[in-house]
């Protein structure tokens, strides 16, 4: 029987929030300070602001206590004795530099922080930045194939609707390869791949049955979406929020919603706090289901595959029965959700999940009992928790490699700290583990549901969210596949000035390579399904 | 094993009857809005509501471009007059070219071309159990060489542009694209810039075409029978006035 917390003084508690002026020289040394003293790394920031750079660090603490945002600024980092209090007091950190449009160039921090490694290269290609000391920038957004280096579009200055008449690709341009062994050679996958699947290449590097090695290549899905949210209002900032990547619609737009409430200094009603956690967590339910579907369909498992099916077509059914939209799409609001629900739909809605969940949890009896199944994933595509660590992996990928990092535990939002659950969490990091974790989060989501529906305060379900102040602020939630932030920064008039995505995706499939090491090709459809992870949301 | 046998055998069947019997349960499609009178100044409110151009006036009278439409609820919710609802989800249009031939045997290349996942995902569910389309002789096909269909979901980004063509130019004739989903018919939220088409018709050339954000399940089912001549298309402007939405 569980105890429900009642959810009483919100704004009793703190979220420390600092901001450190940093010059470049000293860049280095405090994000590695911060990474050593185990402060994930959210993402790099880069914005063109009043003409000059802003590069933001953002870091976060993995024990913070959520609560009303407190800003603190500190004119230039402590000396490095004194990081420790200051570690010990923040929930948030940001690192900033700025600097005149002229400089462009700036100290790489991935060599201390890993997970920096890809959000410096984006930063490269799309403002046309340089990070002294990184080993591989260029050709990662931008497809040399397809656009000439030097596009910058994320400059201020490129008009997304008239790019440049001129284009200069590079057709000579080809993977780059790693493995010399002799007899080795480079098979290429993709982007056309598979039965239905996402558009994604992969190089793999092999020597015959053994694959050696294999690297992603993403953007293929660009859709530039952090250009064209420029200058628009905050509810269609949502849109974009919500519909970039539609599998996991909620979370991204809850995300998006509380980076905007945050600047406008709106708190949404305790209603619609309640109501979003549980259409997150209906959502997480699905997006799992989902990832054990894909899962056994790799392993070619068919009848339990039809299992997972089933299940997760009831619940996009319940989605769209209970909200309107099988995704979940048009909920989210600044100030709220756009509508309320009916108690009893609502009960329904929670008794039928729970069925749902109860029938999953007999699927996994089955699966663990099944030892051709396991077999496929034991032991297959092993991420080690100290590289888990080492490249910030993020989500049940994460957890299953032995680090219990979730943003619903470390940096409480909407009304999460009102509920008793778990964070399942696998020490092996192999397919098996990541499979385990995704079950036991679902069971979790749907005990999660059960207390909600119980407690669920009365009252409006939205405010009025009066249009933005200037200002910026990051939103964040967990996501199905892991930690999401994002990014708003509003002018004067109250329209974005650049908003920014820092997916869970974006972050796994970095480490998707350390899965990918020395396999027998025919387990790549098992190690891509255990990960489970979204081009779209990468690509944006 | 045998507990899969009986695992399957308890599941039992689940499958739609569609198109043989329209499909009645709750949560198969989030609906459409749909045309209907209103009153001008309730019309013009709405109009200005959608953020895609989806809603216009004719005659007096509220009309949809359901290819527009990315299912934001703003012209049903929070509005005191909202626009008229519409279940339902035979939305396709467009013109079956593929004849008879293809009725038993249709084989079909899916290409993601940027979207947003949701509409590959509802493309996925067909090959379930609840859709199981292949008892309709719809297949799913590997390569496009060996394709009729190529089903095109996402807004036809530029990077993928030449995979896309490729893709086309590798399938025999008779061959038809069908264009899924609002992104892949007007560009949806995305519209067209530098890195993002507008839609698939700059690209290839397209013969049937579904709405929705994403189109459920069934939707896509309708275009597949529409390419091969076994259904209609939507009626152009669906005309009777919808139930409210709440
Ligand atoms: S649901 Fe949104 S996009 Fe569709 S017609 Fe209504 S306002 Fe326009």
């Amino acid at each position: 029987m569980e105890i429900p917390v009642q959810r009483h003084a919100q704004c009793s508690r703190r979220s420390l929030h600092f901001e450190i002026d940093c010059q470049p020289q000293r860049l280095v040394q405090v994000c590695s300070a911060l990474s050593r003293a185990g402060f994930g790394f959210a993402g790099l920031i880069v914005e063109e602001w009043q003409r000059q750079w802003w590069l933001r660090y953002a870091f976060h603490s993995l024990s913070g206590s959520g609560g009303k945002i407190l800003r603190r600024t500190l004119a230039e980092p402590p000396e490095p004795a004194d990081f420790a209090p200051l570690c010990s007091s923040a929930d948030w950190i940001d690192v900033l530099i700025r600097q005149p449009l002229t400089r462009t160039s700036y100290p790489s921090i991935s060599s201390e922080v890993l997970a920096a490694d890809w959000h410096e290269r984006e930063a490269e290609d799309l403002f046309e930045l340089t990070f002294e000391g990184h080993p591989r920038l260029g050709d990662f957004v931008l497809h040399d194939v397809a656009w000439q280096e030097g596009l910058a579009p994320m400059r201020k200055d490129f008009n997304a609707h008239t790019p440049p008449s001129e284009r200069r690709p590079n057709p000579a341009w080809r993977p780059q390869r790693i493995v010399h062994e002799p007899g080795s050679f480079l098979m290429p996958i993709g982007p056309i791949y598979g039965g239905v699947s996402e558009s994604v290449h992969f190089t793999l590097e092999t020597v015959g049955e053994d694959v050696i090695r294999a690297l992603p290549r993403l953007f293929y899905k660009y859709r530039a979406v952090e250009k064209i949210a420029e200058g628009r209002a905050a509810p269609d900032l949502l849109l974009l929020a919500e519909r970039f990547n539609g599998i996991a619609a909620f979370a991204h737009g809850l995300a998006c919603a509380q980076a905007i409430e945050t600047v406008a200094g709106v708190e949404p009603p305790a209603r619609a706090l309640t109501l979003r956690v549980m259409l997150a967590e209906l959502e997480r339910l699905r997006h799992h289901t989902g990832t054990i579907h894909d899962i056994c369909e790799s392993t070619a498992l068919t009848v339990a595959a039809s299992q997972a099916a089933i299940l997760e077509e009831e619940l996009l059914r319940l989605s769209g029965s209970l909200t309107g939209h099988r995704y979940l799409f048009g909920l989210l609001m600044p100030g709220g959700l756009s509508r309320d629900f009916e108690q009893h739909s609502l009960a329904d809605a929670v008794r039928a999940v729970q069925d749902i969940a109860r029938r999953l949890t007999q699927l996994e009896r089955h699966l663990v009992t099944t030892s051709s199944f396991l077999d496929r994933l034991e032991e297959v595509g092993i991420v080690t928790p100290a590289l888990a660590r080492t490249y910030g992996l993020v989500g049940p990928v994460a957890r299953a490699s032995g680090l219990a990092c979730d943003l619903r535990r470390a940096q409480p939002y909407a009304a999460y700290d009102a509920y008793t659950f778990d964070i399942p969490q696998e020490q092996d990091g192999d397919g098996y583990a990541r499979l385990r974790v995704l079950f036991a989060e679902a069971r979790q989501a749907s005990r999660i549901l059960g207390q909600a529906v119980n407690m669920l305060p009365d009252g409006p379900v939205c405010v009025a969210c009066p249009d933005i102040p200037p200002g910026a602020a990051l939103g964040w939630s967990e996501a199905p596949v892991g930690a999401t932030f994002h990014w708003i920064h509003a002018d004067e008039q109250g329209r974005v000035s650049r908003y920014h995505i820092m997916s869970p995706s974006f972050a796994n499939w970095h480490g998707f390579h350390l899965a990918a090491e020395k396999f027998a090709f025919q387990d790549f459809p098992i190690i891509l399904a255990t990960f489970g992870l979204s081009a779209a949301e990468t690509d944006r | 094993m045998t507990q899969w046998v009986l695992e399957g055998l308890r599941a039992g069947i689940r499958t739609t009857r569609y198109p043989f019997a329209p499909e009645t349960a709750a949560g198969v499609s989030p609906g459409l809005p749909a045309a209907g009178e209103l009153a001008r100044p309730d019309l013009e409110r709405l109009i200005a509501r959608c953020p895609t151009a989806a809603l216009a006036s004719a005659d007096g009278r509220l009309v949809v471009d359901a290819r527009r439409c990315v299912h934001c609820f703003r012209c049903v919710r929070g509005s005191d007059t909202p626009a008229p609802w519409q279940g339902g989800y035979e939305w396709a249009t467009g013109e079956g070219t593929l004849g008879k031939t293809f009725t038993r045997s249709l084989h079909i290349r899916v290409v993601d071309a940027g979207d947003c996942g949701a509409c590959l995902h509802e493309v996925k569910q067909l090959a379930g159990p609840y859709y199981s389309l292949h008892r309709l002789g719809f297949f799913i096909s590997p390569t496009p060489r060996q394709a009729d269909v190529l089903l095109v979901v996402g807004p036809g980004t530029d990077q993928m542009r030449e995979a896309l063509t490729k893709a086309y130019k590798a399938m025999p004739t008779p061959r038809t694209v069908i264009a899924v989903g609002t992104c892949a018919l007007s560009g949806g939220v995305f519209g067209s810039n530098f890195a993002c088409g507008g839609g698939i018709s700059s690209i290839l050339p397209v013969d049937v075409e579904v709405p929705g954000n994403p189109p459920p399940p069934l939707a896509i089912l309708h275009a597949l029978l529409l390419a091969t001549g076994r259904a209609a298309p939507a009626a152009k402007e669906r005309q009777t006035a919808g139930e409210r939405m709440p």
